[in-house]
């Protein structure tokens, strides 16, 4: 085990990966020359040549099809997009052509490949550019998608994705880059898709969330913790394969749910979930099942409102207060 | 074409309803807008209209009997029409209704009526009684899917249980509770005729009033924080008023009591003290622009809160004449729910029974109740001197979240130096 901010965890996924099968290369936005906008690439292009780590024009489109295109005659390309939010011009190729053409060529084709980069909002970088993009992904069946919040899992699962032989999106968040975290030093170390990590025990009520929005749950639970409810935290790390039988878990235990997600609520991501706890645990429930979100509007520019808009520790203490029927 | 006659909701707060009377039979030919039934609620006793023409053939819930508001409890229809479906579908949805009295209500039921269809209880819980209330179409019973389940598996009855979480709604904890301390149902445990006269005790079965008086009270004792303000007023002046306010009033024949004065100045005092006119809202505070007060009056069973409307901007003599009228009503039962509900601040005087002091229940979601004592005659120091006065004592039951302390005790002392001085009334 080694102490790494999971920049350097991811970093060394990649890293490993491409050591141990020369099929997986990386492309993207100054992904060679300047070691990554985000500086996770970092030392790759030195490492493994101009071959494997490709830099390329600003065309998300273009370049994520070039992907694809790499992937059916059996490479192993992963597509870093500076932004998720810029991966929207590219959907035709993630949606149509990534996550069909298992199905459209009756099996005979597969897309091992990956998507990764920052989602969700950081900090005042305006509407366009501060959007939770995993619902986008998984509504369409055919793509997988993780969502790592801490160092240990970013690195396992995406050396997971790295070799899993279907599509992956890897949405990691921009305000994590810089969390440390113990991450294990093995070249094999795997989180398998589609498996929830228990990241706090309670039994009063069940916080259910992934990605960077687990750091605010753990807050939550924290305070919390202090008028003496002790809240669950499940991090579901994977939205597709989605892990039904932890939530169920966690569920029969508090009896309460409140889901927290940096989307938007619209068709969110705790849609789907209320939706199967309606269908898969309605006689466990003792209060409806809330969710944390976004706000439902363009994030705003300003500072005060844009803190507002967003999931909060408070805004999470306050509906898992309400599922307890509490003040 | 049928039409059913459901227990409708007859006061604001009704959930279900006590058949009294069926004016007409089984076989009568009713008329759309006839009276054909006497329902009492949970205030009054209330005529139940028929919504249809046709003939009366069926009564499901007999004279005695109790229904949730929404089942069915008659059916109008032609006289050959085929009415079976809907009296064996409202026998399944009223079985709550039917287990309340039992062999009342089944003997007026049509007897294909006898064969069950409603849902069947599985495993070893106990018959109708755990199944059907869920069920009740209309005047279901809101609980979480998790309280029922658990209600299910103890053979506990929720029709039994009190909600506490929103509108009412019956969670976990309820059942716990429930399961713990036991449930209160005394309409099922009643014991109609106490089989001799050597028992100690008798069983009285609760009347649609008594649940509702209970219900309320107790809603309020326990999550209304209350605190009590008490403070003695001379009411030496005030008889005076009283004396002379009647001299005027004999050749008319009315006559006003020490209460009517003391509504009439509580209303004064509420008009300069808005903080104390008001409601508790859960997420706001109501005050209100006018004042209503809700006067209590005993009845048989129970009592009952009839509203001088608008008290600040009334005489005394028609405040006195509006509460004497009300209250032979409300006796009688034919209060009509608007005279009844949506008083700002309450006042409840048991002067009259020689009580000197006492405490009020506030009645929710109204902030504050004035308890009057009964005026007596007291040694008291004037000047240096001892003296005899007539001295009334007050005590104000205060939501501590609506009216704090020194709010509470800047209107009381509006209030008393108004009674001391009626004529501060009009300033």
């Amino acid at each position: 085990m080694a102490e790494l901010t999971y920049r350097e965890a991811l970093n060394q996924a990649l890293a490993e990966e491409m050591a141990r099968d020369d099929s997986v290369f990386l492309l993207g936005e100054e992904v060679a020359e300047y070691d990554g906008a985000y500086k996770v690439s970092k030392g790759l292009l030195d490492q493994f040549g101009d071959k494997r780590v490709v830099d390329t024009p600003i065309s998300e489109l273009g370049f994520t099809g070039l992907g694809v295109g790499a992937a059916m005659v059996g490479l192993r390309p992963i597509v870093e997009f500076m932004t998720f939010n810029f991966s929207i011009l590219a959907l035709d190729q993630v949606i149509n052509s990534a996550a069909k053409m298992l199905h459209m060529s009756n099996g005979q084709i597969g897309i091992p490949m990956v998507f990764r980069g920052p989602t969700g909002a950081a900090l005042q970088l305006g509407a366009q550019h501060s959007q939770a993009c995993e619902s986008w992904y998984v509504h369409a069946p055919g793509i997988k998608l993780v969502t790592p919040a801490t160092p240990s899992d970013a690195k396992g699962l995406l050396k997971a994705a790295i070799r899993d032989n279907d599509p992956v999106a890897v949405m990691e968040g921009e305000l994590l880059y810089n969390v440390k975290g113990e991450v294990p030093d093995d070249d094999d170390f795997i989180v398998p898709l589609g498996v929830a990590d228990r990241k706090r025990k309670g039994d009063d009520v069940s916080i259910i969330t992934h990605g960077r929005m687990v750091h605010i749950a753990l807050q939550a639970a924290g305070q919390l913790a202090k008028e003496g409810i002790e809240a669950d935290v499940l991090d579901l790390r994977s939205l597709r394969p989605l892990d039904v039988e932890a939530i169920l878990e966690t569920v029969s235990r508090t009896h309460r749910a409140v889901y927290v997600e940096d989307g938007f609520p619209y068709v969110g991501i705790g849609s789907q979930i209320v939706s199967i706890l309606m269908e898969e645990a309605f006689d466990d429930l003792d209060a409806p099942v809330l969710r944390v979100t976004q706000a439902d509007i363009p994030m705003p520019y300003n500072k005060k409102l844009e803190a507002w808009t967003k999931p909060s520790a408070g805004r999470v203490v306050e509906a898992c207060k309400r599922v307890l029927y509490v003040d | 074409m049928s039409t059913k006659v459901h227990m409708e909701a007859l006061s604001p707060t009704m959930e279900e309803g006590q058949v009294v009377k069926w004016l007409k039979s089984e076989g009568d030919e009713v008329t759309n807008g006839e009276i054909i039934a006497e329902i009492e609620t949970d205030k009054a006793t209330m005529e139940l209209t028929a919504r249809g023409d046709g003939i009366l053939r069926a009564i499901m819930v007999g004279e005695g009997a109790t229904a949730p508001v929404g089942s069915v409890i008659a059916v109008i229809a032609a006289a050959d029409e085929d009415i079976s479906a809907i009296t064996s579908a409202a026998e399944g949805g009223n079985q709550t209704a039917t287990s309340d009295v039992g062999g009342n209500s089944a003997a007026s039921a049509p007897a294909e009526d006898e064969a069950p269809t409603g849902a069947t209880p599985t495993g070893a819980a106990p018959a109708a009684s755990t199944a059907a209330p869920v069920a009740t179409p209309g005047g279901r019973i809101k609980a979480s899917p998790l309280a029922k389940r658990l209600a299910a598996d103890s053979g506990l009855d929720l029709a039994a249980v009190l909600g506490s979480g929103p509108a009412g709604r019956i969670v976990k904890r309820d059942i716990e509770l429930a399961l713990t301390e036991g449930v209160a149902s005394p309409a099922r445990t009643a014991v109609a005729s106490p089989p001799a006269s050597d028992v100690d005790y008798e069983d009285v079965s609760l009347s649609q009033m008594r649940k509702t008086i209970a219900r309320r009270l107790a809603e309020s004792i326990g999550p209304v924080p209350h605190f009590f303000l008490t403070i003695d007023v001379d009411m030496g002046r005030a008889m005076e008023a009283r004396r002379s306010i009647n001299a005027m009033l004999e050749k008319e024949g009315r006559k006003v009591s020490l209460n009517d004065l003391i509504i009439r100045a509580t209303a004064a005092a509420l008009r300069r003290h808005p903080a104390c006119n008001a409601h508790w809202l859960v997420d706001s505070i109501r005050r209100f622009n006018r004042v209503h007060i809700g006067v209590a009056v005993a009845v048989e069973d129970g009592l009952i809160t009839p509203i001088v409307r608008d008290a600040d901007a009334k005489g005394v003599a028609q405040i006195g004449g509006e509460v004497r009228e009300m209250a032979g009503r409300a006796r009688e039962k034919k209060l009509k729910p608007e005279e009844y509900t949506g008083a700002t601040f309450s006042i409840s005087n048991l002067g009259m029974f020689g009580i000197h002091e006492f405490t009020a229940v506030i009645n929710p979601p109204e902030a504050g109740i004035l308890a009057i004592g009964g005026v007596e005659k007291k040694p008291v120091v004037v000047d240096g001197e001892v003296v005899v006065r007539n001295r009334m004592r007050v005590t104000m039951s205060c939501d501590h979240r609506v009216i704090d302390g020194a709010t509470g005790a800047a209107f009381l002392a509006t209030l008393k130096s108004m009674l001391e001085e009626p004529a501060a009334i009009l300033v």
